[in-house]
């Protein structure tokens, strides 16, 4: 189990890698967004993986919080780069 | 290795390698809207397998908070990739020449409104 672990954080870590790459890039304000919701979803994995490993369900609270905030931010990010373009 | 610790691997590396290809499609497609497709794919079947490998390994009654974070991700995932592309659509990230369809610039045309 812990090398199936560590082979899960390695293409984890990997892939928010990939993610930050994209998030410097850009080249738009919506693929920024883009870039780190998919980083908030890593991080659920991530947690996820912590939980299996340990099997303790400490985070389960956490997890539910993380889902919560990156919607509503994303949401609230998503209109507000919309707005702001369109008064430019 | 019991049984359940060789399920919960196989779904935890499944869906851990779909996260990653999500990140590289992410990273290489050229277009947002294509993107959006391999996020959002990533951030419901990749995050639904990475939570059912969990949730083998955990109590059933901790597995139970694991079903209402993938309820919620499978609701919000494709509330926000109708945003994003709706944003994109109005401020210019998309693409309109190479798409073969555009079916909203017909309607818009049609009722002679704004995307909204």
């Amino acid at each position: 189990m812990t090398l199936v672990v560590s082979i899960a954080f390695g293409l984890l870590s990997l892939a928010a890698l990939l993610t930050l790459v994209r998030l410097v890039r850009g080249p738009s304000t919506l693929d920024r967004i883009l870039a780190l919701d998919m980083l908030l979803v890593l991080i659920l994995a991530g947690v996820c993986v912590e939980m299996a490993m340990s099997q303790r369900s400490l985070n389960v609270a956490l997890l539910l919080s993380v889902a919560l905030l990156a919607f509503v931010g994303s949401l609230c990010a998503v209109k507000l780069a919309e707005r702001r373009e369109e008064y430019q | 290795m019991t049984v359940r610790d060789t399920i919960s691997a196989v779904l935890l590396l499944t869906g851990t390698a779909l996260c990653l290809l999500g990140a590289l499609g992410l990273l290489r497609f050229p277009d947002l809207l294509t993107r959006l497709q391999a996020a959002t794919k990533t951030q419901t079947f990749g995050l639904l397998l990475v939570l059912a490998g969990a949730a083998v390994r955990l109590e059933p009654r901790y597995a139970a908070a694991l079903v209402l974070v993938a309820l919620f991700q499978v609701i919000t995932a494709p509330v926000l990739s109708q945003l994003f592309g709706k944003a994109g659509y109005r401020t210019g990230a998309v693409q309109r020449p190479a798409m073969e369809v555009d079916e909203l610039d017909e309607r818009l045309r049609a009722e002679g409104g704004q995307a909204d």
